[in-house]
């Protein structure tokens, strides 16, 4: 176990914990992808870069845009209309 | 007399006497000596001891009730909450101490005694290349030793496009006009859609042809290197989501509508159906196809896998792309 395998399960560990721990529903989704880009590191460092471009892929991209739409959806984050940036 | 009723009463409801219980059960067992003299004064003032001891009892029960409720909720609510944070943590802890413990009883990783290092894994690194013609043994693995598999998990795709579908779409027309549904919903969306963001779009611009190509890229070259066309297509969607977010629907519905979604998903899981049913034919024994795997690490080799990834690349683009688009609008 080499100094960087150290370094990223120690980063992993730090943001599963920050994704729950997090007030704001945005910046946990934020450390979830982190979590999921630090993930396929670990993936490639395991000698599997077929799992690691599907980490990447669908954890880091997919998954993090369709939590995105769906706090939006559910009005969880603020939408900056015009009339509040005239104010 | 009186233990008699009072067993009965308990054989009868299983729980304790209230005081209310009690009392009834005196006032039963009491010999009524006043009815003797059979006078209506000693009959109402029988009536007036009962009144009184009813009433005694009630105030007894309900102050009864107003400790439970003030215990409930001044001391009561402080322990529950700390008992749900105790054996929340226990839990948790119980929970990481077992993972731990289990991942400790494991082969250390890439030891040639581990027990995965056994004759299957040896005969598909042997005789993996030659038979399917694929470099990239896992490639190789899940689109021809376990083809059917596969075909099952892209079928759990759409079937999960399928729920979705039924879940969010709107309809959107009916009897030729818009339904109201559908139009607020699009008003809805165009209101908080971005418009014209100029750092967006530019962005998109430089982005989303790269993005396609290397999703394009890790499809065709799946039997080759490292990907395939579950991680393309992913890729591929993830491009498209881009340029939809950039641009907005009016320039995606050139390309893509929900008929377009309908026939690509429906051609390429046909098409995996169709090239790999000869297994059926063959009774499972789909490695002898007729198919040459041709020379390891073409691009135009390893029989039918390439086809096979592309099929596979379609239905995950098509997936993501609609299950976002769903979300946000509920229609393609």
């Amino acid at each position: 176990m080499n100094l960087l395998t150290v370094i990223v399960l120690g980063a992993l560990l730090l943001c599963a914990v920050a994704t729950s721990i997090a007030k704001d529903l945005l910046v946990s989704v934020v450390i979830f992808m982190a979590y999921s880009l630090l993930m396929s590191i670990l993936w490639i460092l395991l000698q599997s870069p077929d799992l690691a471009i599907t980490e990447a892929a669908v954890g880091a991209g997919v998954t993090g845009i369709l939590f995105f739409i769906t706090l939006k959806k559910l009005h969880a984050i603020k939408v900056r209309n015009n009339e509040e940036k005239d104010r | 007399m009186k233990k008699k009723i009072a067993d009965s009463l308990r054989k009868r409801f299983y729980w304790e006497l209230s005081p209310l219980d009690e009392d009834m059960i005196a006032s039963l067992s009491e010999k009524p000596h006043e009815l003797t003299r059979s006078s209506n004064e000693a009959l109402e003032v029988l009536e007036d001891v009962r009144e009184v001891r009813v009433q005694r009892a009630q105030e007894q029960e309900q102050e009864m009730y107003r400790q439970i409720h003030r215990w409930s909720h001044a001391s009561g609510v402080k322990i529950i909450r700390s008992m749900y944070r105790v054996l929340a943590a226990v839990t948790c802890l119980g929970i990481v101490f077992f993972l731990l413990w289990t991942v400790n009883t494991l082969p250390p990783f890439g030891e040639p005694e581990n027990p995965y290092n056994n004759e299957v894994f040896a005969r598909y690194v042997e005789w993996g290349p030659d038979e399917t013609g694929a470099v990239n043994m896992v490639t190789g693995m899940i689109l021809d030793y376990r083809a059917f598999d596969t075909f099952g998990e892209a079928s759990v795709l759409f079937v999960a496009a399928c729920s979705v579908l039924f879940l969010l779409k709107l309809h959107d027309h009916k009897d030729g006009k818009p339904t109201k549904t559908w139009l607020e919903a699009e008003y809805d969306d165009r209101f908080h859609e971005p418009k014209n963001d100029q750092i967006l779009q530019f962005a998109a611009k430089l982005m989303v042809p790269v993005v396609l190509l290397f999703g394009f890229y890790v499809i065709l070259n799946g039997h080759i290197t490292p990907g395939g066309g579950f991680s393309g297509g992913a890729i591929m969607g993830a491009g498209l989501i881009l340029y939809l977010n950039a641009y907005g629907f009016k320039k995606t519905e050139r390309f893509f509508t929900y008929r377009t979604f309908q026939w690509i998903t429906f051609g390429s899981l046909l098409t995996y159906a169709g090239l790999k049913s000869y297994s059926f034919y063959t009774g499972a024994n789909h490695l002898e196809s007729f198919v040459s795997p041709g020379t390891p690490g073409n691009i135009l080799s390893a029989g039918f896998i390439l086809p096979l990834n592309l099929c596979v690349g379609l239905v995950v683009m098509c997936t993501m792309y609609v299950f976002y688009t769903l979300i946000r609008k509920g229609g393609v």
